[in-house]
């Protein structure tokens, strides 16, 4: 599989990260070699094997419903560019 | 009721699929140890992991797939021992990790049912897609500041369960019956509080027209509906501009709409069409969910009587009609109080009184059956008031109002008022002696043929004796002494 320059834009502007029309055209390159080599797997046969999750077979860790963090809004506030009130302050996202 | 709508061109019918979002009653969050609680200053409820800082794992909280299980086994779902938590993706100022972790290929529950009741009392089976266990996002307010929004995390990474129908709802007023059929059920597992005020029960409606009988159309899904009054409205708005369009020999198009419901109207969410692409993957965070058979066969064992067969028991042993039992089960606490009434009671006269004079008087004053002034006992004291002739039913209806607004017990206010009903048969036929004394022109009347006038006499009758005598009682005796 190939990459245009169209998926290149759609991809950057869902991650949100802007690429000029230089770069689109570069990266449709570098991903669509990087994508060359992983399809190389469909070279193997997986007819029945299940998808591997782990590397060593063991269960989802699990933890107890128990109120163990929080209480720390000036912290949790610590990296805002912005806040006010307790509160994150953005750019207005309203409908 | 309203199935179809009748268009210029002829008939169309609703298509509706209903996806809720059910906040999971917890402690602690889905993936982390931060409080639960509503309505706590902002951001307080909130750990590394909910604010999406680099670096942070989530760890599962069993209680919340617990809960989803005993959710799954409520709506007679297939429970997978085998699930998986993928990664939705997308940017939002309220979600900090960019990407919500979600089920989507694998969720926890899959086809289950549930039964709704319409008002004409029919019955009708609503396939339930599935329900997956997912993360909430945060709260964004948008009136602090004209030029910016301000973000409260506290709600990031709560539990919530997500239950999507089958799109088997044919009108608003089936998908309103399902909606409050899902939040008592919800109530009764006790895995959600079903409060759509607060935001912890949410519905985004699927709505479609067609002909009927033929293929599906294309659909619109309207988000964030937080009651079901709107919901309703909703459906009802969206069913007329589909139709208007269809009609004009337009296409729908399929898309996110919004109620507005200040306007009463939907419109398109524009910003919600690119996100479409959510991307979803396994996520590497979380390795896949295993249940032991025994935990699901715990859950199931302790699970409590459902709305539906505490219905049918209601009905079956206790001779209550669908309606009254419909009624009476719909919150489990007023099901508790009313079997406390009917306890060693008459079951038919206990449903009454809840039904008639309970719920009315609190609903005037704005009260839940767990404030109400007069307990069940209190209550029950009233009926064997009643049941053993002390007083009459529409004395009974006096005293009840005054135990409402004071508190005080049925008996005390029989004897402090003089209520107790007369029974004395040499009572009752004094008073009617003295009415009919009174009253000679119409006892003629009567005599020659008026039968109508019966009722007169008793109404005398009961007057004179100031409401107090048997009612029961003053007929029989006033029919002999008339009659003779």
């Amino acid at each position: 599989m190939s990459f245009d320059k169209t998926t290149i834009a759609r991809i950057s502007r869902l991650a949100r990260i802007a690429t000029t029309e230089a770069e689109q055209e570069r990266l449709a390159g570098e991903l669509g070699g990087i994508l060359a080599w992983v399809e190389q797997l469909d070279e193997v046969d997986v007819e029945g094997v299940a998808p591997m999750t782990s590397v060593v077979e063991m269960n989802l860790k699990a933890r107890e419903d128990v109120v163990s963090d929080g209480a720390n809004a000036e912290g949790i506030l610590k990296n805002a560019p912005r806040s006010a009130h307790g509160f994150f302050v953005v750019p207005k996202v309203v409908e | 009721m309203a199935n179809t709508i009748e268009g210029a061109t002829g008939t169309w019918e609703y298509v509706i699929g209903l996806e809720v979002h059910a906040q999971i009653i917890s402690n602690s969050k889905l993936f982390s140890g931060a409080s639960t609680e509503f309505g706590s200053e902002p951001n307080t409820q909130v750990s590394p992991v909910d604010a999406g800082m680099p670096g942070m794992l989530p760890v599962i909280n069993m209680t919340c797939i617990e809960q989803a299980v005993k959710t799954g086994l409520a709506i007679e779902g297939t429970i997978n021992r085998y699930s998986v938590f993928d990664r939705k993706n997308y940017f939002y100022p309220d979600l900090p990790q960019g990407y919500q972790i979600s089920q989507f290929k694998q969720p926890i529950v899959s086809e289950g049912r549930l039964v709704i009741e319409m008002e004409d009392g029919s019955e009708k089976v609503i396939g339930i897609e599935r329900l997956h266990v997912e993360q909430d996002a945060g709260k964004s307010l948008h009136d602090q500041d004209p030029g910016h929004s301000y973000v409260d995390l506290n709600r990031s990474g709560v539990g919530l369960m997500e239950i999507v129908s089958k799109p088997d709802l044919r009108s608003p007023e089936e998908a309103a019956a399902y909606v409050r059929k899902l939040r008592s059920i919800l109530r009764y597992v006790e895995t959600c509080d079903g409060n759509m005020q607060d935001g912890s029960m949410r519905v985004d409606a699927n709505v479609s027209m067609r002909r009927p009988g033929e293929e599906y159309g294309t659909r619109c899904e309207i988000k964030n509906l937080n009651s079901v009054r709107f919901m309703s409205r909703a459906l009802e708005y969206e069913a007329l501009r589909q139709v208007d369009i269809l009609e004009a020999g337009g296409k729908v198009a399929q898309e996110t709409r919004l109620f507005d419901v200040g306007r009463g109207e939907t419109r398109s969410m524009r910003s919600k069409e690119e996100a479409h692409d959510y991307r979803y993957f396994p996520d590497p965070d979380l390795l896949p969910l295993r249940l032991e058979q025994e935990l699901i066969n715990g859950i199931a064992a302790s699970m409590p009587e459902l709305p539906d067969a505490k219905r049918h028991r209601f009905m079956a042993d206790f001779g209550l009609s669908p309606y009254d039992a419909s009624v009476l089960v719909a919150e489990k606490e007023n099901a508790d109080f009313y079997e406390a009434v009917a306890e060693g009671r008459d079951k038919k006269l206990a449903a009454n009184w809840l039904i008639s004079e309970l719920f009315g008087l609190l609903n005037k004053a704005g009260k839940g059956i767990e404030d109400s002034p007069v307990s069940a006992p209190a209550l029950g004291e009233l009926l064997d008031l009643i049941s053993d002739d002390t007083i009459s039913g529409r004395t009974a209806k006096e005293i009840f109002a005054e135990m409402f607004e004071t508190g005080k017990a049925a008996g005390v206010i029989v004897e402090e008022k003089g209520l107790k009903q007369v029974t004395d048969t040499g009572a009752i036929e004094a008073v009617i002696d003295e009415v009919m004394a009174r009253e000679t022109q119409k006892v003629e009347e009567y005599r020659s043929g008026k039968d109508k006038l019966f009722g007169f006499f008793v109404g005398q009758v009961m007057k004179a004796s100031g409401g107090k005598a048997n009612p029961k009682m003053v007929n029989e005796v006033l029919k002999t002494k008339l009659d003779g």
